[in-house]
């Protein structure tokens, strides 16, 4: 089998990491070989595969080691959770430096040490909430990711942010091979979430590859800095996830998104209640000029 | 092929001997796909047509050979005009070996200026690390008295803050409280060379003045400021000098590098000569006033000695040709009360004298020029009173008010009827300009020696000689010694111009035979 290669967006807080791991691990429970690449400052994408706090990042390694030519494979890449490997891009402070240049430096260390060369089925990046900068799209630029999963729910801004992330895989998509592979609806029990979502993938040309039910033993599961596959094998989540991997693993539906206008977004958010009909007389009156 | 021990050959000689000339012809034919000799001239004479220049003034997205350098080059000319300042850069290395080996061509000096050398973690990280220890090396190593902080893009594209890191590397330890450390963002996407020059001045001088303006009063030390701006003739930082002096006017000129970029070879190194101390810059709120010669690129500088010191900042212009030096001198004279020496006086005279000498063969004659904005402000006022017709004037970095102004000096004599403004435009425009309108000279820097070439090209009796004026000037010696300021600048460009157009004079007539009626022993 070919190596497939993945990348994970959605809003910020939307549950990507938690939900990229326990896919990882059921796909890993399928016997495939994986490597996740946390694309994130906060290095937090590899905690439940490691049993880690924060495993050490390629950019921190770097930094100590006295620049990224001085780190060699072995020093970034951990193996977990039924051989996982998994690496962290890392990145600097809040506030201070460029996180963008951190993801590119990290991707070009890991492409030219051939971590993609090992015997792999897939890597997954998981990628920071929002595409701030340059950076944060390197993982869907020419020859890494090709299919694109954005973990949304049925809340407005994470499906403002699915659609803008669209917008930016569009870009990619007309000049690459990137494509949009589906969303991964994570519920949050939201009246009609499983229609919503899949409206809203229809509108945007793609599918809704699975709706992840909400469970709190995904949580329980993440205080011990597991997975539910590897903390519950047998519950009733574990089989959600399992036939998420499932999915991704048979997925052969991939697009350019077609990414739609914020009037069309806010008519279909009205359409299930999750936006009240636009009052234009309301416009830029204070609570104080709406109670006369 | 090879070279002989007893015959050594560079390169222009060596590479016309034959066996170079087939290796270049079998180059050609064999490799580079080249097109045909016929081809290549029939491109080259469209490029010098109207058409293309056309197609190359609609051009939106590229520059080619820009009338312009970047923000930390004139950040690090600033620095090296304070006694004992070293400029540091913070950001890459390959930034430093460029402003280095620029001046070093230019001025044919050693320069010292380090950088803090950022490399990719540097980027991720953020630069502190490297201006800590950048500072603490820097200081151990070469013993400044202050050290000017600029950037490069790299560290401006990342955001990184100066006043915080240096502030904290103080804090830290790694360099004294109380060494003076003024710093500019000098991003290189924006502005230009003039633009850091002017951000590094007025680090220097809120460094210095900002938290000590208790006590400071206008006019109380009877002196005058002079801020030259980004000034690569060392001769006029002298001059300036000796004018102020003949007036018996105390004053201090604010950055003055003409030492450290004109050293003697004594067999002793001097990393850091001459400038202008400490002393005088926090003295510099007393003075009378503060003149500024570049105004067009000292708009910070401005800010500061008007709304910091207070001080009236009274305008002048760039101090070049007769009236130009006659504003500013009796701007001084004004300012201090003093009267405008005998000396200069006389010197103005004998500047007339040489004006009316050379009239008749400068008049009438076109220039194109590019360069500084208030560089051309002042030649073209110059050339006017010179009689001379500045046709194309092209300035990369001057904004429109600056044209406005310029087409103001333009509109007020007759010989600047003919004169049109290119601003934000490069010098593969005026290349257009001086095919498609041709001027009798060009006046500017080095770069324009490939117009000169291209105009032989096309052919040789239609050849627009370059006048060196300008920065940076590369393929001729010590020109940057000399003076374009005051009456003194104004002779040497008179004695630069006027045998430009004798020595042209002479090539058109020396034909044996031909045009030499008029090879005149006299002219």
């Amino acid at each position: 089998m070919a190596l497939r290669q993945c990348a994970i967006y959605g809003k910020g807080g939307i549950g990507k990491s938690t939900t990229t791991q326990n896919l990882v691990s059921a796909l890993a429970e399928m016997g495939k070989k994986v490597l996740i690449i946390g694309c994130d400052p906060k290095a937090d994408s590899t905690r439940l595969i490691l049993h880690a706090k924060a495993q050490d990042t390629i950019m921190s390694l770097a930094a100590e080691a006295g620049s990224v030519e001085d780190l060699e494979l072995e020093d970034v890449l951990k193996t977990g959770y039924r051989g996982i490997k998994c690496a962290e891009s890392g990145g600097p402070e809040p506030g201070v430096g460029c996180a963008g240049r951190g993801v590119i430096t990290a991707i070009n260390f890991l492409e030219e040490e051939g971590a993609y060369e090992e015997d792999l089925d897939f890597v997954f990046y998981d990628v920071l909430g929002d595409v701030v900068c340059g950076g944060f799209a390197m993982p869907i630029r020419e020859n890494k990711a090709q299919e694109i999963y954005i973990v949304c729910s049925g809340e407005m801004m994470a499906m403002f942010a699915a659609n803008n992330i669209s917008k930016g895989i569009v870009k990619y998509a007309t000049t690459g091979s990137v494509r949009l592979a589906g969303l991964i609806c994570n519920s949050r029990n939201t009246d009609r979430e499983d229609e919503l979502i899949m409206e809203l993938a229809a509108k945007l040309g793609t599918q809704m590859i699975h709706f992840v039910p909400r469970d709190n033993i995904v949580q329980r599961a993440e205080i011990r800095r597991m997975t539910v596959i590897e903390f519950d094998p047998t519950c009733k989540q574990a089989d959600e996830y399992r036939t998420l991997a499932k999915k991704i693993y048979e997925n052969k539906k991939f697009v350019i998104p077609t990414p739609i206008e914020m009037e069309e977004l806010e008519t279909l958010l009205m359409e299930f209640g999750l936006m009240d009909v636009e009052d234009e007389s309301v416009v830029g009156k204070t609570a104080a000029e709406l109670a006369v | 092929m090879s070279q002989t021990i007893d015959d050594i050959k560079a390169g222009y000689p060596l590479f016309l001997d034959q066996d170079y000339q087939d290796m270049f012809e079998g180059k050609r034919a064999n490799f580079e796909e080249a097109a045909t000799a016929d081809k290549v001239r029939e491109v080259f004479e469209w490029t010098t047509s109207a058409e293309y220049k056309d197609i190359n003034f609609s051009r939106t997205a590229v520059t080619i050979s820009p009338a312009k350098a970047c923000q930390p080059l004139g950040a690090v000319l600033c620095a090296l005009g304070f006694e004992k300042t070293l400029p540091y850069v913070h950001g890459s290395q390959g930034c430093v070996a460029y402003f280095r080996t620029y001046f070093n061509r230019h001025f044919k000096e050693p320069i010292a200026c380090v950088s803090d050398s950022m490399t990719e973690d540097a980027a991720v990280f953020g630069g502190h690390n490297n201006l800590y220890q950048g500072l603490e090396n820097a200081f151990a190593l070469y013993k400044p008295e202050v050290i000017a902080v600029s950037t490069t893009c790299m560290a401006e594209v990342i955001g990184d803050d100066l006043n915080a890191f240096i502030a904290n590397a103080k804090k830290e330890g790694h360099i004294p409280q109380d060494l003076p450390v003024p710093f500019a963002h000098t991003p290189s996407f924006v502005g230009s060379h003039v633009a850091g020059w002017d951000s590094m001045m007025e680090g220097i001088l809120r460094c210095f003045t900002a938290q000590a303006m208790e006590g400071k009063e206008v006019g109380s030390n009877g002196k005058i400021n002079v801020v030259p701006g980004f000034e690569t003739y060392l001769g006029n930082y002298r001059v300036l000098d000796r004018m102020l002096d003949e007036m018996d006017v105390p004053h201090t000129i604010l950055c003055d590098p003409s030492e450290v970029l004109d050293t003697p070879a004594d067999g002793e190194y001097r990393m850091y000569a001459g400038g202008t101390s400490q002393y005088d810059v926090k003295d510099a709120p007393n003075a009378i006033d503060t003149l500024l010669l570049q105004p067009w690129q000292l708009v910070k500088t401005k800010k500061v000695v008007k709304d910091l010191w207070n001080q009236p900042t009274t305008p002048v212009v760039y101090p070049m040709g007769l009236a130009g030096t006659d504003t500013f001198l009796m701007a001084v004279s004004a300012l201090t009360g003093k009267p405008i020496a005998d000396s200069l006086t006389k010197e103005r005279g004998r500047l007339v004298d040489m004006m009316t000498d050379s009239h008749a063969w400068l008049h009438g004659k076109t220039f194109a020029l590019w360069g500084d904005a208030d560089f051309l402000l002042g030649m073209v006022r110059f050339l006017m009173e010179l009689g001379a017709e500045p046709t194309h004037i092209l300035c990369a970095h001057a904004n429109k008010k600056w044209e406005k102004e310029l087409q103001k000096v333009l509109d007020a004599s007759p010989y600047g009827a003919n004169g049109k403004i290119y601003i934000g435009k490069d010098l593969w425009h005026m290349r257009s300009l001086v095919f498609t309108d041709r001027p009798d000279f060009m006046i500017g820097n080095s770069y324009g020696k490939f117009i000169q070439r291209d105009t032989r090209a096309l052919d040789p009796d239609l050849e627009v000689p370059l006048i060196r004026i300008g920065f940076p000037i590369f393929d001729r010696h010590h020109l940057h010694r000399s003076t374009t300021l005051g009456y003194e600048g104004a002779m040497q460009i008179l004695t630069t111009l006027v045998n430009a157009v004798l020595e042209q004079m002479d090539k058109e007539t020396g034909l044996l035979g031909k045009t030499d009626f008029n090879y005149d022993l006299v002219r």
